[in-house]
């Protein structure tokens, strides 16, 4: 089966690795480099459970070629973390139980992640429509909702509190 | 939103909202599911499934499968012929298909290979031979007089018949006010759990051992079914469970893709990695079954129920499962709700050449559920009563035993009723809504935990060790499998309390057979209940060690000994000893300290003395109450579900934020049930096996629900609690067709109420409403 090597950074490491043409960007991360925390949950573009940001961009990686992410940004539940510390979304989730099994959070999050960046004190039908691809059959999404609006809401609380400082 | 008598106290470890304490691993990636494991080298396993819903296997050739490269392992039915099932008095399946196959998907051969390509090319190469025989894929037409038995001993296709009749019921209903009858259908629901199945399995062939890691709710259900499938000694096998995506039933049963990764892996001698597709996951199935309910209900004037008759007919596939333990919480269930002095119960469990169902969340009460909430909301019309009203003329009296002898100790319905009506603005909206817009209400309950366990060992029914060593550190072990609930999480908030250290302190193992104790499972809401209770049993056993090293320590008698967190000191004095200084002196002589603690259901829990009795029976059962809010649009049918006042009695609450997200996903679950979730066949043929088609409603269509937690604390629950995670699903059904009959006046008696469904009800009413318009008040 044909290969060639793929130029590529993911959670900011650039990586050259021969990967076949056929290769799921989905079997890539969770194969070749062991990144398991984004998930398998359906037979393809299904459920979102394997949601990474590919150059920021929400994408599904079961339905994704590796080789079409060559010389772009691939980011994962893994790269969110800083120093072993939890990011503020993933605090979130932790602390509102926005995760129960937790099967869908590592793609739940990555869509959150995405809107968050462009969009930093999103409305509830905005967070309801960027997340409106990711699955849950656990927590009924008010929890999840719940989450991501605790970021927001620190976010605003914050920037008032900046103001207010000044 | 927590209401109750009880306020946690300062420091303390329950009552409080408490992060799941496996939460982080979760959100950041880093716990590890079956199919996330590492298993460098491990072959790569997969199925055939018989193409045939019904059919006599003639010939299985793998001869020119085990020729190709790269294949290390082909099994068939020939590999085992030993039957398993969940309930020892009906095991009649197998692994694999042996002489007959009964569902399309059923497997029917199994390879292990080097990679996925070599896999998949050797299930091609298989040489399947099946003569097709005649099929049903209805309870109808399994029952017809000219139907063939699916299993010999089973004629007529009937798995199970129940017959139970409490109480004089033609004396009810000839006291009855008003008789009301309905017939209801209900489509097949599944678990559909985001996690797709996944087992991996190595077989040590030098010392005949095998480890299988797999998606199990019930570890040691596993455990025996590999023992009895692979005759090997329990003792050779270990079975362990890692992080699992969810399960809500699915996973209670040992299923089929458990024991071929078994096999596979002792017939290749090595590792096998069994991934199963999201079509192969749903067709493992085990859900909630097709049913039909006819229900008779007869009511005073007042509201006051005098009799209840009804049956139940379910479709529950290829083969036994929890099949008759189905159908008796179909009918067991009628009761513990409301005061019943009459009922009559008669159900039908019927086999079909559809993949066979199982235990799904609410597990036999839920279809029931709805129709008796439903009959009474259109009897309440009748009579003129409100709903609300209705269920108050029907409250139990506490502790209650009801006529088929479940024992109620503790009821909360009462008060989870006033606060929904409260919450939602009942009394000044219902009926009052713009047309297209309704409320409706509903009650349900659940047990915590099946008093009796599916295998009579005589060994206690719950048991937690606990390790304390000398870096002070209390590890609790236990064989009860978190699936997602948070059940570590409670377990560890239970001993952190009863011993009066912090959360820190506590480390939950769990679910590893060589290690963790043997536990029944996380099926039936148990675990908070009975392994809950364990839990205090062993932390109050430790708490007395401890003070009596303090004790001896001290030079003080142990009733002298105070303790305010680590700190144990002497009543009046200010000498005291550290946490760690009575760790030292408690391991003095003993070393390490195990300690065990256990709990067995109280035996008047444990029900009556008839036949099926014990199922339905439970040490505590929850209480809700419910409204849901919808809009219905009389165009397209589509319904949108506003929101959700729901208030659930679970005793004390241990963790109130875990309570709201299972009262959540109950509530939720439901709701998918509801609206848009179903199954469908052609011809034996899944149409649905994906989770695009199987409509699970997205975070877009998912209302707002509001939790109100009551805690009416029953006197056999640990500190009081019961169960949060399944009494809360089946209320959702009735209050939704409640609030559609409010919304536009048309009592739906078929679920799920989707769009074409709802919008053929309208249309037939209103040809109907237009002919006796026109032709006058005789055609009906």
């Amino acid at each position: 089966m044909a290969k060639r090597v793929v130029p590529l950074t993911v959670n900011g490491r650039h990586r050259e690795d021969a990967v076949a043409d056929h290769t799921a960007l989905l079997d890539y991360l969770r194969e070749a480099l062991g990144l398991t925390g984004t998930k398998r949950g359906c037979d393809g573009g299904e459920c979102g459970a394997c949601t990474v940001l590919v150059d920021g961009e929400p994408r599904l990686a079961c339905i994704t070629l590796a080789a079409r992410c060559e010389g772009r940004r691939v980011e994962t539940i893994e790269a969110l973390a800083t120093d072993g510390r939890m990011s503020r979304l993933q605090a979130a989730f932790h602390e509102k139980l926005g995760a129960q099994c937790g099967f869908c959070t590592p793609g739940m999050i990555m869509a959150a992640e995405a809107l968050l960046r462009k969009n930093p004190a999103p409305g509830e039908a905005e967070i309801r429509e960027a997340l409106s691809g990711n699955l849950c059959r656990c927590t009924g999404y008010v929890k999840i909702i719940e989450s991501v609006q605790a970021v927001v809401d620190a976010r605003v609380s914050g920037a008032v509190a900046s103001r207010a400082a000044r | 939103m927590t209401t109750g008598t009880t306020a946690p106290h300062a420091g303390a470890a329950i009552g409080v909202r408490q992060p799941l304490i496996d939460g982080v691993e979760k959100v950041t990636g880093q716990a590890r599911y079956t199919a996330d494991l590492p298993a460098p080298g491990a072959l790569v396993g997969a199925i055939l499934r018989s193409p045939v819903a019904h059919g006599e296997i003639r010939r299985i050739g793998t001869a020119r499968a085990r020729a190709l490269p790269g294949v290390r392992a082909v099994i068939t039915g020939a590999d085992c012929d030993v039957a398993y099932g969940v309930i020892p008095v009906a095991q009649n399946e197998f692994p694999l298909a042996r002489e007959h196959v009964r569902y399309r998907g059923e497997p029917i051969a199994a390879v292990a290979a080097d990679d996925d390509v070599a896999a998949r090319a050797a299930l091609a190469a298989i040489e399947v031979d099946i003569a097709p025989l005649p099929a049903y894929f209805d309870a109808g037409a399994a029952r017809a007089p000219d139907a063939a038995p699916l299993h010999a001993n089973k004629p007529g296709n009937i798995e199970r018949e129940v017959d139970h009749a409490f109480g004089d019921v033609e004396a009810g209903f000839a006291a009855a006010d008003l008789v009301r009858e309905e017939h209801f259908h209900y489509a097949e629901v599944s678990h559909a759990m985001m996690e797709p199945n996944a087992a991996l399995a190595d077989y040590d062939a030098e010392r005949d051992r095998l480890t299988l890691h797999s998606v199990t709710q019930v570890p040691y259900y596993v455990h025996l079914a590999l023992a009895r499938c692979l005759r090997m000694d329990e003792s050779r096998i270990r079975v362990v469970k890692p992080f699992v995506g969810g399960g809500f039933g699915h996973r209670t049963e040992t299923l089929n893709f458990e024991v071929i990764a078994a096999l596979l892996a002792r017939a290749a001698g090595g590792t096998v990695a069994l991934e199963l597709s999201r079509e192969e996951t749903f067709l493992t199935h085990r859900g909630r079954p097709e049913t039909d309910v006819r229900l008779k209900i007869g009511l005073k004037r007042t509201g006051e129920i005098t009799a209840v008759d009804c049956e139940v007919v379910q479709r529950g596939g290829a083969y036994a499962g929890y099949g008759l333990v189905t159908i008796l919480y179909a009918g067991a269930l009628l009761h513990a709700l409301y005061r019943l002095p009459a009922c009559k119960y008669h159900g039908l469990r019927v086999y079909s050449n559809t993949p066979p169902n199982g235990a799904m969340r609410g597990h036999g009460s839920v279809d029931v559920r709805h129709a008796f909430e439903a009959t009474l909301d259109a009897m309440a019309q009748e009579l003129g009563l409100d709903p609300f009203a209705l269920r108050r003329a029907n409250l139990l009296p506490v502790p209650h035993r009801t006529i088929n002898d479940l024992q109620v100790n503790s009821y909360g319905l009462p008060e989870c009723l006033d606060i929904v009506e409260r919450a939602s603005g009942w009394p000044t909206r219902r009926g009052r809504l713009p047309r297209g817009r309704g409320l409706g209400m509903a009650c349900s309950h659940y047990v915590s935990g099946s008093a009796k366990p599916v295998h009579w060992t005589g060994e206690p029914h719950a048991v937690i060790n606990l390790k304390l060593d000398f870096d002070g550190g209390v590890t609790v072990l236990t064989g009860a499998s978190d699936i997602g609930q948070g059940s570590s999480t409670l377990i560890a908030q239970t001993v952190a309390e009863v011993t009066g250290l912090g959360l820190p302190r506590v480390t939950v193992v769990a679910n590893d057979s060589r290690v963790t104790p043997k536990d029944n499972g996380s099926y039936s809401s148990r675990v908070s209940f009975m392994v809950g209770n364990a839990a205090i049993a062993a932390a109050t056993e430790l708490k007395r060690v401890l003070i009596d090293a303090a004790a001896r320590k001290l030079e003080v008698a142990p009733a002298d000994v105070t303790c305010e967190g680590e700190r144990y000191g002497v009543a009046g004095t200010d000498r005291a000893l550290t946490y760690k200084e009575v760790v030292a002196a408690a391991l003095e002589d003993a070393g390490t300290l195990t300690i065990k603690g256990t709990w067995s259901t109280p035996p008047e829990t444990q029900g009556g003395r008839f036949k099926g009795a014990a199922v339905g029976s439970s040490a505590g059962f929850s209480y809700a109450a419910q409204v849901v809010e919808v809009r219905v649009d009389e165009d397209t049918g589509m319904v949108a579900v506003e929101r959700v006042w729901v208030a659930h009695d679970c005793g004390r609450a241990i963790n109130p934020l875990a309570v709201e997200g299972q009262v959540q996903g109950s509530v939720w679950m439901g709701m998918g049930q509801a609206l848009s979730e179903e199954s469908q066949y052609h011809e034996g043929l899944p149409l649905r096996a994906n989770l695009l088609d199987y409509r699970v409603p997205t975070i877009v269509e998912s209302p707002p629900i509001d939790v109100f937690i009551v805690e009416a604390q029953d006197p056999n629950g640990p500190f009081g609690a019961k169960e949060a995670g399944e009494g809360s699903l089946s209320g959702f059904l009735p209050a939704l067709t409640n609030a559609i009959a409010d919304a536009i006046g048309l009592r739906l008696t078929e679920l799920p109420a989707s769009p074409d469904r709802l919008l053929e009800a309208i249309i037939a009413r209103r040809r109907t409403d237009r002919l006796r318009k026109a032709r006058g008040p005789a055609v009906a």
